[in-house]
């Protein structure tokens, strides 16, 4: 029998703490390379922190995270290049335009024509006629739009999407559902933290549901 | 033309930080916020010693140095706190982290953004030193050139640091300053000693003695911002 692929994500008991307060408790988990996996849970329940310590935006109090095999403390710089992350906080400069904000971050990725891949992936998430605006001047949806092509930017192995339909009109949100479909059949790992689970379900494989930092049955 | 981009590839240190330090002074270029608050903070602060000494020019003339350093020292901390303040909008700083950008790079775009900056702003207050304190430049520019760009370099990379520090803090307003006006001092010290010597004449030779502290000080800084940077931005 041929050896089973490393998951693309594994959590051994990893808590998170803030302060007093627990908003990971003991949570073991893996996700195998290529599958989809729907997080549901009430507010605070800890979705987010899940996401943020896979993308090595924060460091888990006990625990390991493993990142396609790698420790994501110990190797954090090498699994950042694999990882990205689509968060509440949209990682947008206000004061530069949206061709401006990608080209920033494919000369921080070594992407050879930056500006190039910054105008493509504008027409892909459908930007292109305010690719000269300000990022200030965008409605919540456009900003969305351009963070979630700050993601495919990074060209990632395994995409994190906190709340990725929040702020959507219906054009966005299939859009959403059509760019994470792509990412889904070119064999990305997608991670969906969502409320609307109708909608995630119909996306995703597998699904973890969490409330107050621990993984309880749907 | 594809609309898949190519999979990232690391860069180096020295582009990471060309990359980062062109993406600030755009952000610069295009606001001019921090440029106009400081150029008109250290007008105003360089003006009100004047007006605070009233019309003693010999004392204007001998303590030129010093006000010319405390009027860049003051607009320095609007300047550092204005380049994290950037950084904290829409968590830009967790986007460059996990781009992922090298902690050095980050420290080393922003020291040297600051730098120009303040050298910047430092060439424009010299003509209005001159003028509002009735001092000449007795040695030679090139000397004072050294002194400005050596003091600058020696504020910003403290400065960096410890507005990186203070740049999450609730009361960073008052955190920065306090953390940094002690630290300074001796390059503060230094910086004034030699622009008077710059403006008065050096007839003892002690210009390069206070131009050596100030190198001393910023090998030290600028390696110790170096070292600590990642610790300070991912813990």
């Amino acid at each position: 029998m041929p050896p089973l692929p490393a998951p693309a994500l594994a959590l051994h008991d990893v808590s998170k703490r803030y302060g007093r307060r627990w908003a990971l408790a003991r949570l073991t988990y893996a996700l195998p390379a290529g599958r989809s996996l729907l997080l549901t849970g009430h507010n605070g329940s800890g979705k987010t922190t899940l996401l943020r310590l896979v993308a090595t935006a924060l460091s888990p109090t006990a625990g390991r995270v493993e990142v396609l095999g790698r420790d994501a403390m110990a190797d954090r710089e090498s699994v950042r290049r694999d990882v990205a992350l689509l968060s509440h906080a949209s990682f947008l400069y206000e004061d530069l335009t949206a061709h401006q904000n990608l080209t920033v971050l494919a000369r921080l990725l070594g992407i050879p024509s930056p500006q190039d891949a910054a105008s493509a992936l504008l027409t892909r998430v459908g930007l292109t006629q305010r690719s000269d605006s300000p990022v200030r001047s965008f409605s919540a949806g456009m900003r969305k739009r351009l963070a979630i092509a700050r993601l495919l930017l990074k060209a990632p192995a395994i995409a994190l999407l906190d709340e990725p339909f929040g702020e959507l009109d219906p054009q966005g949100i299939r859009d959403m559902e059509r760019i994470i479909g792509e990412l889904k059949s070119s064999g990305v790992t997608v991670v969906l933290a969502t409320h609307l689970i109708e909608q995630g379900l119909t996306l995703c494989e597998e699904r973890l549901h969490l409330q107050d930092g621990r993984a309880v049955a749907a | 033309m594809s609309t898949t981009p190519p999979r990232p590839r690391a860069i180096g240190l020295v582009a990471a930080t060309l990359a980062l330090l062109r993406k600030d002074l755009l952000i610069e270029w295009r606001t001019r916020a921090r440029l106009n608050a400081i150029i008109f903070f250290a007008l105003a602060t360089l003006l009100m010693f004047s007006f605070a000494l009233g019309p003693d020019t010999k004392l204007l003339e001998k303590n030129a140095g010093g006000y010319f350093w405390l009027a860049i020292l003051f607009a320095s901390v609007l300047a550092l706190g204005e380049s994290f303040r950037v950084e904290s909008e829409n968590a830009c700083m967790d986007g460059v982290r996990l781009a992922p950008a090298d902690a050095r790079a980050i420290f080393l775009s922003k020291a040297l953004g600051n730098t120009l900056l303040l050298t910047a702003l430092g060439a424009l207050l010299v003509p209005v030193m001159v003028a509002l304190y009735g001092v000449r430049i007795v040695t030679s520019f090139m000397d004072l050139g050294l002194i400005l760009l050596l003091g600058c370099l020696a504020l910003s990379a403290p400065g960096t640091v410890y507005a990186a520090i203070s740049s999450n803090a609730r009361a960073r307003d008052v955190l920065l300053p306090l953390l940094l006006f002690p630290l300074v001092i001796p390059a503060l010290l230094s910086a004034a000693k030699a622009t008077t010597l710059v403006l008065q004449g050096d007839p003892m030779n002690q210009f390069n003695s206070w131009l050596g502290l100030l190198g001393g000080f910023n090998l030290i800084y600028w390696g110790v911002g170096f070292v600590l940077f990642p610790r300070i931005i991912e813990d």
